[in-house]
């Protein structure tokens, strides 16, 4: 049974005829795209197995993978910070901007930014914090919640965006998307200008180089990193990948299975600080690894949600988020993904709906490039919060198994259910109280057949053999 | 060959007429049917649902009832897929009755695959139908048979008029229990995969799954979709004419 407050939300966004319609189409899309994208590869699958087993190898040995990392960073100019949870990360950064001055932050898309609630505590602190990406952007202007991790503005038709552009930036309105680019472009292009600080996340931190590698379609991640007097790049401590050479398995993937494209439009690689020859970056590179909950996970039985890189496939194939869109999750990780992670990260909050909210269809384990199994996961956290469910769910189960515990018991079943059920003769039920009336809510339900398979054995099919 | 028949709950008390071109068919290729008494259910809800001590209960006893059987076959491949996929892991903790799960596993079929693998039988050059199909792809055959095989198995000598729904695997939102607890999602799904079937043109769909047809079929007639469900079993029984009734 579903929470009150869930079931609110979910009804609501399904009603929400524009947003389902936009989320639909895009999703349709990217489903499409990226099958079309996995296509051209000569082993997609093994492929994805390949990269599931790096990300796997990776979390078995991850302080080992961290200490290189964090070594080579170092070696390469770049500060390394550690922050235990969300508040630790925010404090540490809003005091690294107090400390230098820094007064104007750019941001490159980042979903571990909006996982510890960094924008805000920046701007609380006296940082004005401009998101650079066009789809954030709009999210900012809008004083609205991404509802996608990869594609924040997924919920948004041209109309809405359009007329939030005009109002907010005082630009003529149009709906014309390139039109609506050019017009962010050139405002962001005077912010770029300005900018002291920089602030992205992290794609994968290679350990064998302290490389960070960031994936970007807009060319504002290198603009954000470059301009900028001080770079910050918040990584969550899972980000980290053994060899620059396991790049070439990651990067086949990672756009392909987000976008459809081969490969994203950027990608940057950053080895710490500007040095003397070089001719652009910044004089300050500050990593700082981000914990947050992360180590318990690793630590239990879901430890596998780690190899996610975040790239969006499994929503997008996912038919419970097509309908219900990103926001009813209440979650930044919304999705087959969030389903899980969210739970796991935030312990305290009351998320039992969200991995019992699944089909348990498989679709988002199709798509997944590090081939997480979703599903089975989800199937085991139900299993771990078997004591949060209803005590009607529970007495129904233990009847249940008193049913199927005998054959007797089962036919006796088998006729209350025919009994239970109204008739018109039609065959079909149509309305009814408790588990029946949500079924009948939406569709009608067949009657159970005058003579059950077993009757029809015992009475006909046996004879014959 | 001798097979026993797993029927499952769901053909058993809604679809016993799959269940009845599942047995006609396979003695039409020579099969001695059984039916092992005493089957109830394979405890896939209670699994699904995370009361995973229920679903052992009953796993163990399936175990016991079809383990005198070599060869077990099922017209439901989420079934099938619970067993072959899902008993060993569950009773993992108990290494003599995990080997026993292990060997059921190797032991049983789904119904199409079983007629194609092991009996070769050319599934599309049987198939006589006087109208275009379409065809619904249960999520949970996944690992037992694809949607490309149930599209070749439907297709492949061209004498079925098949129309191709767009995103074959599209879920049709049954999922168990998830139907009854989250019924707003599961229906606004249900909807999204009727009009993709409905988009194909066709009347007839394709379904081997008595979850999913018990879903769709409902959605249909709510709608006043003029759609029909049919079992691959019935289709190749009524081809072959070994049905009592009429289709
Ligand atoms: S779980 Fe897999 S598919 Fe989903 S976002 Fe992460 S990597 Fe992508």
């Amino acid at each position: 049974m579903s929470s009150r407050a869930f079931r609110k939300r979910v009804t609501a966004a399904i009603a929400d005829r524009r947003v389902a319609a936009a989320v639909h189409h895009a999703t349709w899309h990217k489903v499409g795209a990226r099958a079309a994208g996995m296509r051209m590869l000569r082993n997609p699958e093994r492929l994805r197995e390949l990269a599931g087993q790096i990300k796997q190898h990776t979390l078995e040995r991850l302080p080992e993978y961290l200490e290189q990392f964090t070594a080579n960073v170092r070696r390469n100019g770049g500060q390394v910070h550690f922050a235990k949870d969300a508040a630790e990360a925010r404090q540490l950064i809003c005091e690294l901007a107090r400390s230098r001055g820094l007064k104007l932050a750019v941001k490159v898309k980042s979903m571990t930014t909006e996982e510890v609630g960094l924008n805000s505590a920046l701007e609380a602190a006296g940082v004005r914090v401009f998101e650079t990406d066009l789809g954030e952007f709009i999210v900012q202007l809008d004083r609205d919640r991404p509802s996608h991790i990869v594609t924040p503005i997924i919920h948004k038709d041209r109309r809405q965006i359009a007329t939030a552009m005009a109002r907010e930036l005082g630009c003529q309105y149009t709906e014309d998307p390139a039109a609506l680019t050019m017009i962010a472009r050139k405002y962001l292009r005077d912010v770029f200008r300005r900018c002291d600080l920089g602030i992205s996340g992290v794609n994968f931190g290679v350990a064998e180089t302290g490389t960070i590698c960031i994936c970007t379609n807009e060319g504002n991640g290198r603009m954000s990193t470059t301009r900028p007097r001080v770079q910050v790049a918040l990584m969550g401590i899972e980000k980290v990948i053994p060899r620059l050479s396991d790049l070439a398995v990651f990067l086949k993937l990672l756009a392909r299975s987000s976008t459809g494209q081969p490969m994203g439009s950027y990608t940057s690689l950053i080895s710490g600080p500007r040095r003397a020859t070089d001719a652009d970056g910044p004089s300050e590179f500050h990593l700082v690894l981000l914990d947050n909950g992360r180590s318990e996970i690793l630590a239990g039985p879901f430890a596998e949600v780690l190899r996610c890189l975040r790239c969006g496939a499994c929503l997008n194939a996912c038919p419970v988020y097509r309908n219900i869109g990103g926001h009813a999750y209440h979650s930044v990780y919304p999705g087959p993904i969030g389903s899980l992670v969210t739970p796991l990260l935030d312990r305290r909050g009351d998320h039992h709906d969200l991995p019992r909210a699944s089909s348990l269809c498989g679709a988002c384990r199709v798509a997944c490039p590090v081939n997480i199994d979703l599903p089975e996961l989800l199937v085991r956290m139900r299993a771990a919060g078997r004591a949060s469910q209803g005590r009607l769910k529970k007495l129904g189960f233990f009847g249940w198994l008193c049913a199927m515990r005998s054959e007797r018991a089962y036919r006796a079943a088998q006729r209350i259910l025919q009994a239970m059920l109204s008739d018109d003769g039609s065959g079909w039920t149509t309305g009814g109280v408790g588990p029946l009336a949500s079924w009948t809510a939406g569709r009608d339900l067949l009657r159970p057949a005058p003579r059950s398979f077993r009757q029809l054995w015992q009475e006909e099919l046996r004879e014959q053999s | 060959m001798d097979v026993a028949l797993f029927i499952t709950c769901l053909t058993d008390s809604f679809f016993p007429r799959a269940g009845e071109a599942v047995v006609r068919v396979l003695r039409h290729f020579g099969c001695r049917v059984q039916f092992p008494a005493g089957q109830t259910c394979c405890g896939q809800p209670a699994y699904n649902s995370g009361f995973h001590d229920e679903a052992r209960v009953l796993a163990r006893r399936m175990i016991e009832i079809f383990e005198p059987y070599e060869t077990i076959v099922s017209p439901s491949a989420s079934c099938v897929a619970m067993v072959k996929q899902h008993f060993a892991p569950l009773l993992a903790d108990e290494p003599a009755w995990r080997s026993r799960a292990e060997r059921l596993a190797e032991r049983a079929h789904e119904f199409a695959t079983f007629l194609v693998d092991r009996l070769n039988v050319d599934i599309a050059g049987l198939l006589r139908f006087d109208e275009p199909v379409t065809f619904h792809y249960p999520c949970h055959a996944r690992g037992i048979y694809g949607a490309e095989d149930l599209q070749r198995w439907l297709t492949r000598d061209g004498q079925v008029n098949l129309r191709l729904p767009q995103h074959v695997d599209c879920c049709c939102g049954f999922g168990g229990m998830f139907a009854v607890d989250y019924p707003e999602i599961s229906t606004a799904m249900l909807n999204d995969k009727l009009d993709l079937l409905a988009a194909t043109g066709a009347r007839l769909v394709i379904c081997n799954e008595g979850g999913c047809t018990l879903q769709m079929a409902g959605g249909a007639r709510r709608r006043g979709l003029p759609l029909r469900f049919k079992h691959i079993a019935e289709c190749v029984a009524d081809s072959l004419g070994l049905m009592k009734d009429r289709p």
